[in-house]
């Protein structure tokens, strides 16, 4: 090993692992870590949470990367990139947490490429198209908070590791939200056309909001932080009926199955690919 | 024939030098990335990582380079492994990594926000942090993007000089 090229020492460092080729892990990313699943905790349990949880991550992270050369700047393309970069390494840890406890020792490639949309668990809000930037905005307001909350509680999950990637997504999540928070008081408090797309934003995600906090009841913080940011804007809170069904039980939209087919297209069409 | 453990501080010594990928100025012990480095009963060397950020796309690398490192270094059985609690936070980065940083270019972070129990608090009203100049000192600066080319760094930009520059944003 003297060939300091990193994709060298990556190759020799993994001459077995053949599928590496659609950039996922070389490694597991829990890779070292003790997955004994304690006595006590539900392993099937920890690991439909976890997969719901990393379905979520995924799918928005998708969403986020679409934005990639047609963000309004250049900054904010970094941006929405970055936070999708956050959610695609919380969503490859909660994968590989999942299969480690389910017992079917499957890696994080096969949550994310080979499952079909009735398989996905993920929050509708999440798969929904990206529509103009306020959509995209408030959409990031409402699912930041709410998995802010549910990871806060799950920082004191009894799976140490469930509860150590919820401490490192706290980090994140909670500048995920400040990021949509400022940009909502900047939007709705900011021209009439900005205004009103905010409005009709607020107006079109409110109604996927029951099925959140029947999936976990972060009622209380979601509410605090769209009271505290429509104040702050000058934007009425909106009223909203919640639409029946769930993505938690697989009830998706018709949008989730073609963001899976491009997602998965690669993995798909050269399933055992080699660098 | 007398077989010895390998040595477990020489083995730190060595992971300790490895520099991180995407900001090679500092090595992995400046960024805290690296945690302990031990020698198991079989003669393992184990070296521990702490990723910075969930989605770090550089710890395959890490991860690579410090195995191989310690392999060119003589020691035969290496084992990396990820350590994910407690979480990486800015405040690891350790005195000499700081200023290695400033050397080049890029403000370090202030001290990581201290997190009560509870809900975390959303804070709308603008708030007033001081970064220094990395290359003049001045603290006349603003944020021109808090997210820049890795996720660990925002863009700033100096109004006493004009020059932009990088700042490692505390977490």
């Amino acid at each position: 090993m003297s060939d300091d090229h990193v994709y060298m020492t990556l190759a020799e460092g993994h001459e077995d692992d053949s599928r590496w080729a659609y950039g996922t892990g070389f490694e597991d990313p829990l890779h070292g870590v003790d997955t004994t699943v304690p006595d006590g905790v539900d392993a099937a349990e920890l690991a439909a949470l976890c997969v719901a949880l990393g379905d979520d991550a995924l799918v928005q992270a998708q969403r986020l990367g679409e934005w990639t050369t047609r963000a309004p700047e250049l900054e904010e393309e970094v941006a929405l990139a970055n936070i999708g970069l956050d959610l695609l390494g919380q969503a490859r840890l909660l994968y590989s947490r999942a299969g480690q406890a389910d017992g079917t020792g499957r890696d994080e490639d096969a949550y994310a490429y080979f499952r079909d949309a009735d398989h996905f668990r993920n929050v509708r809000l999440a798969e929904l198209p990206n529509g103009d930037f306020a959509f995209s905005v408030v959409r990031m307001l409402l699912l930041s908070s709410w998995r802010l909350a549910q990871f806060q509680e799950l920082t004191s999950h009894p799976d140490p590791v469930l509860s150590a990637i919820a401490a490192k997504g706290v980090k994140e999540l909670a500048y995920h939200r400040q990021y949509a928070a400022e940009w909502s008081v900047r939007l709705g408090d900011g021209t009439e056309e900005s205004h009103r797309r905010m409005r009709a934003a607020l107006e079109q995600t409110a109604p996927y909001l029951g099925e959140m906090f029947t999936a976990y009841d972060a009622r209380d913080e979601v509410v605090a932080v769209l009271r505290q940011v429509t104040d702050t804007a000058g934007l009425p809170m909106p009223v909203y009926r919640p639409l029946p069904g769930s993505g938690r039980a697989g009830e998706h939209t018709e949008h989730l199955a073609p963001l899976l087919a491009e997602l998965q297209s690669v993995a798909r069409a050269h399933p055992e690919a080699t660098w | 024939m007398v077989t010895t453990l390998p040595d477990a501080r020489l083995a730190r010594r060595i992971a300790e030098q490895v520099p991180d990928p995407e900001l090679p100025m500092l090595t992995l012990a400046d960024l805290g990335v690296l945690r302990e480095v031990r020698v198991g009963d079989d003669g393992t060397v184990v070296a521990e990582l702490t990723p910075t950020y969930s989605g770090c796309p550089a710890m395959a690398e890490m991860r690579a380079d410090v195995a191989a490192r310690l392999r060119d270094a003589g020691f035969d059985r290496v084992e990396i492994v990820t350590r994910l609690d407690p979480p990486w936070s800015s405040d690891w980065i350790t005195p000499e990594g700081r200023r290695k940083l400033t050397e080049h270019g890029i403000a370090p972070p202030g001290p990581a926000p201290h997190r009560a129990a509870g809900p975390v608090p959303l804070v709308l009203s603008p708030t007033r942090r001081t970064v220094h100049c990395p290359r003049c000192g001045s603290a006349d600066t603003e944020e021109t993007s808090r997210f820049a080319a890795t996720s660990c760094k925002a863009l700033w930009r100096c109004r006493a000089c004009r020059e932009p520059f990088e700042y490692v944003k505390e977490i």
